[in-house]
Formats: structure tokens, sequence, C-alpha cells
């Protein structure tokens, strides 16, 4: 009966061959690590976002006047609504938390190499998209550090030389942060970024499957095949990594869970404190912040503190930011090292992605603070030395000495 | 690769350690001196129980008798209110709803916030999610703070919020506070007490800021007036955050069924990758 449906399907949609290529019959390398999982998890959360989101919308009013009314209206009289929230609330502070994990995965094993570029591309694109989605969500509640960061960031356009005040007019549709700025937010947050979302990680996970998963040594599973042409250092996804996903999620819910919870605020940086009041565009909050996952960028902003070439330094600051959410796509063309793998790779490599992981923390915490004269000149040392990873790594990945790479994969 | 992980793995939680701790430094209440003297900004900690109804009907009752008049509760509803604390309809009805309000409405004021703002140089605010914003440990200090100040437009002041428009509404309850200086232990560079070096005694000096109230002035001697306080603080703290409790309890049996879930999937996999090697 089965077999008969099976074959029904089959004759008008390649059925059993999708799902035996994508899922059945995957094959994915034995050595795979913990890093490996950060992938399946960030799909679990997009579908917790998307999930949680249309309940969401289905109390939420995109109005100046009724938009943080709303919110409580769902937090307290919506059935559950509370869960629902939190729920949306702690997946955008877990979203980043998993993208940050699974790009450096990227970052350590080589994944972007060859022939993996385009994976990368379109995975680099979702963080674009993402970054856009929590900008535009994070408005939507209309709370005072909503309105004033859409203020701060929207008005980074605003120093765009020659057109930028008329462009900046243009984006919020009115002279000020207002209710129709709030609307095109909304709109963006809850149709098109959304929609860009769900189908740029679709290719992500199409081109994977075309080019197949990189591993933590780096090396070509695909060079070594058994006799029916299935490479030997791999297992099926069904059902070793299918059962090895599933505990893993199980580990993961147990993490959400208990802060989504127990510790919904988050101790401030899932949800801010000063959002509990109500937009207010007459009272500047004291200290602005930006989320946690953009207070790296937020440092490089800020640490361009003087003009250039007759620019103005909130323009450079601006141009500095952008760059260094940019910069992860060229990563695929300024790595010349014949090897993928850190584990293989040179001391340079080793020690510039160690000092890009040390500058994107204390970025972090210098964007997190308020600024002083000391943190402004650590914050330009630090954004010097984030860009250094990248940009000497055409020279450092080359001419460094790398170790031998195994043929087969190792298991340690 | 095992000790690179790891390694990054206690960089991060010492890193994500290290930021709550910065989030938690800073001065939040202004210029309140503990009752020793020893740190001056910090809160006191209200130590309060969103499980205590009695507390959160006692604090409900201050509320609406003293802080309503001001102070609206506009996202929150009277009959929700009157659930969760169990305060029968009928009493809520009579004791604590003004004017011509219905059960189902929300917990709003007449008052016009022009001309509050005339009178009190601020708006009272909503206080609804006045927990959220501030801390229920802000709160509890806050309200424990005011203090006599002829130099004020409305003769009291606030140690916790410098120069507040809110008269002292518990004024009677209290009696009067008044900031006062005091001869107290010198602390020694090495932190014990500092003593004269001929005589073994200790070395006193003064220190202003302290709060005493004068005896007998209130209704309510200083141990019942701290808990009527931490009463009220816990009836905000519950303002903001009503579902505390049921969400708990829900996240409790949630995690339950996540580690029976977890451990099972963990044995199925093990079982599968026997057959692989
Ligand atoms: C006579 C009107 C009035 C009454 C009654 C009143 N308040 Fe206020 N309250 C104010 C005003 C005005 C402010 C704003 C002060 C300012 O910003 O300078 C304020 C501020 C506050 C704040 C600080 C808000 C913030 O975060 O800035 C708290 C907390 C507060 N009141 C609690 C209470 C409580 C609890 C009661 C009941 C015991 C109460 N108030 C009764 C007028 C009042
Ligand atoms: C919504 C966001 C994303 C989702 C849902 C997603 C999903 C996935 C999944 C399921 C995998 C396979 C499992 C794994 O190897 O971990 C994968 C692999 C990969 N992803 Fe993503 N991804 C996202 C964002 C990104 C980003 C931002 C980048 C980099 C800029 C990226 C780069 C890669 C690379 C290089 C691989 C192959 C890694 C390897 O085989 O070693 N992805 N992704």
């Amino acid at each position: 009966m089965v077999t008969r449906i099976m074959n029904w399907f089959d004759d008008r949609l390649p059925l059993t061959a999708t799902i035996e290529r994508h899922l059945t019959k995957y094959p994915a390398p034995i050595n795979m690590n913990i890093w490996y999982l950060a992938g399946v998890l960030l799909v679990v959360v997009l579908v917790i976002q998307l999930a949680s989101g249309i309940w969401l919308l289905m109390n939420y009013e995109a109005t100046a006047e009724g938009a943080f009314a709303s919110i409580q209206y769902i937090m307290r009289d919506v059935e559950y609504g509370y869960i629902i929230r939190y729920m949306h609330t702690t997946g955008a502070s877990a979203f980043f938390a998993l993208i940050y994990l699974h790009m450096f995965r990227g970052m350590m094993y080589g994944s972007y190499q060859k022939p993996r570029e385009l994976l990368w591309v379109l995975g680099w694109l979702t963080y674009v998209l993402l970054c856009a989605l929590g900008f535009t969500g994070y408005v939507l509640p209309w709370g005072q550090m909503s309105f004033w960061a859409a203020q701060v960031i929207l008005s980074l356009v605003g120093s765009i030389p020659v057109f930028g005040e008329e462009l900046l007019t243009w984006i919020r549709g009115d002279y000020l942060i207002s209710g129709i700025t709030l609307n095109r937010l909304f709109a963006f947050h809850v149709v098109l970024l959304p929609l860009a979302l769900i189908a740029v990680v679709f290719v992500h996970i199409l081109a994977l499957h075309e080019v197949g998963s990189n591993n933590p040594d780096g090396v070509d599973v695909k060079k070594f095949k058994d006799e029916d042409g299935v490479p030997l250092d791999t297992k099926p996804f069904f059902p070793y990594d299918v059962m090895h996903d599933l505990y893993a999620i199980g580990v993961f819910l147990i993490f959400f869970v208990t802060i989504m919870f127990f510790y919904p605020d988050g101790g401030g940086y899932v949800i801010e404190y000063v959002n509990y009041e109500a937009a207010d565009n007459l009272k500047t909050p004291e200290h602005i912040v930006p989320s946690w996952y953009y207070t790296p960028f937020y440092a490089m902003l800020r640490a361009v503190t003087f003009p250039l070439f007759g620019l103005s330094a909130k323009f450079l600051g601006f141009v500095v930011m952008a760059a260094g959410i940019a910069i992860f796509v060229a990563l695929p063309w300024l790595d010349r090292s014949p090897v993928k793998s850190i584990k293989y790779k040179g001391i340079y490599s080793k020690f510039f992605l160690a000092l890009f992981v040390v500058s994107f923390f204390v970025l972090g915490y210098l964007g997190s603070v308020t600024s002083t004269p000391g943190r402004t000149l650590a914050a330009q040392i630090f954004t010097v030395t984030y860009f250094a990873y990248f940009f000497l790594m055409p020279f450092y990945s080359k001419y460094e000495k790398c170790k031998p790479v195994p043929d087969r994969v190792s298991l340690s | 690769m095992k000790k690179f992980t790891l390694a990054l793995a206690i960089f991060l939680s010492s890193f994500f350690f290290s930021l709550g701790l910065s989030a938690a430094a800073g001065a939040p209440c202004g210029n309140y001196l503990s009752s020793d003297g020893s740190t001056k900004g910090e809160c006191e900690e209200a130590y309060i129980n969103p499980k205590d109804k009695a507390s959160l009907q006692r604090g409900a009752q201050i509320y609406m008798n003293y802080c309503l008049g001001c102070h609206s509760l506009k996202y929150a509803r009277y009959k929700r209110v009157s659930e969760d604390l169990e305060i029968p309809l009928d009493m809520f009805q009579a004791n604590l709803i003004f004017g011509d309000q219905k059960m189902g409405d929300l917990i709003q004021i007449g008052m016009d916030s022009k001309e509050a703002k005339q009178w009190f140089g601020n708006t009272p605010p909503d206080l609804t999610l006045e927990a959220g914003l501030r801390g229920a440990d802000w709160i509890y200090t806050y309200l424990t703070s005011f203090y006599i100040d002829d130099s004020r437009p409305l003769g009291v002041n606030n140690k916790v919020y410098e120069n507040v428009g809110m008269p002292h509404v518990l004024i009677d309850m209290q009696g009067i506070q008044r900031s006062v200086c005091k001869q107290i232990p010198l602390i020694a560079s090495n932190g014990g007490l500092k003593q004269d070096p001929l005589s073994g005694e200790l070395l006193t000096g003064e220190k202003c800021g302290f709060l005493e109230v004068d005896n007998n002035s209130g209704e309510l001697n200083p141990e019942e007036f701290a808990q009527a306080m931490l009463d009220l603080t816990n009836f905000l703290a519950y303002m903001t955050d009503p579902m505390k409790v049921e969400r708990e309890s829900i996240g409790t049996y949630t995690l339950l069924y996540l580690f029976v879930f977890t451990m099972l999937s963990y044995l199925l996999y093990r079982e599968f990758k026997k057959d692989l090697h």
C-alpha cells in the first residue's frame, strides 16, 4: 500500500529521490563534532521563530499608539500569550548565539574554501537578513529602547554625504521616527525578511547537499569510496545523525526552556529593562545600548571619533560597522592556505583566529557599556585587530608552514 | 582540538559571567546609604515572595488607598487582580475600586497629566511595569527613603531619587524621617577597625546621610513599616510579572518532560551508534 502511494507520487514528483538525497542517504562525515550541531539547531530556532511570530501577529497592533499596550495585552490577557512572546524573544537571542557559533565553525575548519564558497556566501546572506530581522523586530514593541535604537541606527543613514538627509526622510516616511516608520519596519519584519530568510536557508541547504559537508580535518571524504560509490568516511544521515541530532535538540531545548520560563529577561540581555517603558520621543534614555548581539559592531561605530577626507566621523563609523559585518563574505577569497582546517594550518593562522575571537568579545563588551576615553581607545585598537584577521589573511595564510594533512579523517 | 573547544567554552562562560557583573554594577540607588554606612548607592534587597498571597493582598490594599490617586496601572485589569490575589469580587468592588469603573476595565485614573506636571514638576508615571524598569530592590529602597528637606517645595526629598516630585504620601504611616549624621567607627586600610595607637580606643568619624525616624511619630513602628513597604513592593512586582508563579510551574513540567525525552533519545542514539564501528 505504502509503496503504491509512493510510486504514484514518484511518477509525478521526485519524492523518494529527494528524501533519499537530502535526508535518508545524505552522507555525513563520521568525524563531525559538536560544532556541527549549530546548523541543525538554527533550523529548529527558525521554526520556533516562525511559529511564535505568527501567534504574536494575531494580537499585535502596529501603531505608535497601540503597539506597547498590545504587547502587554499579549503578556496578560491572551491565553498563554506570555509563553509565545518569551519564546520569540528568547529565540531571537538563541538565533544569534547559534549563528555566531555556526560561522565560527566555518572559520575554524575552512568550510568556506573551495568548493563551498557559494554555500558560505548564502550563509552570510542569512546572517545579514537575520541582523535586519533583529533590528526591525526590536522596534516593534515600541518601548523606550525600541524607539531610541531605531533613532540611532536610522540616523546613520542621514550621515551619508550629500543625499543622506533626504534618504533618511524617505526611509522614515516622516521627519521623525513615528508610527509611519513603525509600520514599514513591521512590514519588513513579518513579510519580506522572513520570506527572504526561508528562501536563502533553503538554497543554503541545497548548496550544502550539492558539495557535501566539510569536517574538522578539512579532508575531502569523497576521495575514497566503497563499491557502491558511497564515501568511506561517512555515515548515512538517517538514522545515525537524526538520532544524534534529536539528542542534541533535547539538550538545547533544556537550556532554551530554562531561560524562557525562569529568566525571560535574561538579566537584561534578552529583554532590556529600559524597554519596560513606552516610547517617549521627548525623553532620551541615559544609555542607548543595542541588543547584545550587535554590540561588537556598535563598538566599531563609536570607535571612529575623527572626521577624515571631509567625511564625518559618524559616516565613517557607519562604514566601518557595515564593513565589520560585510567582510565575512570575502573569506573564501582572502584565505590562500592549501589546507582547510585550523588543525593543520600554521601558527599565524592560529594566532590571528585567536586574535579575532578576543577582538570580537572585547568589542562586544565595549559596545555594551558607556564610552570613556580609555574605552574608546580600546575599541579603536580592537577594531584594528578585528580587521587584521581578515586583511592580513592573504599573506599569513599563504606564507606560513602548514602541517601535513592525512588522506582520511582522524577520529580523535 | 578538544583542548581548544574546552578553552573556548571556559572563555565564553567567563565572558558572560563578567557581562552579568558589569550589568549589575553602577550606583542604581542614588545617594542611598546602607544602615551601617559601608555602601552608598546600592539598593536594599527586597525579600519578596510572589506566592505569599496575604502579603500581596496587603500590598494591593495600600496601593489602592495611597497610590492609585496619582499612579495608574493601565495595562492591568481589576478582575484579573481580584482573581489572582483571591480578593473576593464584592469586597474588591466595595473597597478598592473608585469611581464608576467596571471589573473588567483596565486600572486607569482620571488625573490630567498636564496639570499633574504643573503640580509636581513631573507626571506620575504608570506603575504597571515599574518593577521591570527599576527592579523590586529599587522600588523598596525608594519607598523607604523619603526624608524631611525644607529646601524642597513639598518639604521632602528622597535618597534614591534626588529632588523627586512625589510627595511623601506615607508620612502618617512612617512618621518623620530625617537625614542625620552619625559617629561611626573608621575602617583602617587593612580592612579592620581603626584604633588609636596609644589608648587602643576605636577611632570614629562623622558620616552624614543616615536615615532615622523620630520616635513614635508614625502609625507604624519601623519594622511594621518596612514590612508594609515589602508588601507594596511585592504587589508592584506581581503587577509587572503576574504570570511568574504559573510560568515557573509550567517551566518545571516542561523541563521534566525534556529530561526524559533527552535521556531516551540518548539511549536510542547509543544503540544506533553501536553498529557503526
Ligand atoms: C500626589 C500624587 C502621588 C501619589 C499619591 C503617589 N505618587 Fe509616586 N510619584 C508621583 C510623582 C509626581 C512622581 C514623579 C516624580 C519625578 O519624576 O520627579 C512619582 C514617582 C514615583 C515613582 C518613581 C517612578 C520612576 O521610576 O521615575 C515610584 C516608584 C512611585 N512614585 C511609587 C509610588 C507609590 C508606591 C505610591 C503609593 C504609596 C505613590 N507613588 C503615590 C506622585 C505621586
Ligand atoms: C538562518 C541561518 C542558517 C541556517 C538555518 C543554517 C543551516 C545550516 C545547516 C542545517 C547546515 C548543515 C549542518 C552543519 O554543518 O552545521 C549548514 C552548514 C553550513 N553553513 Fe549554515 N545556516 C545558517 C547560517 C549560516 C551562516 C551565517 C554561515 C556563514 C556565514 C553559514 C555557513 C555554513 C557552512 C560553510 C556550512 C557547511 C559547513 C561544513 O560542512 O563544515 N551558515 N548550515
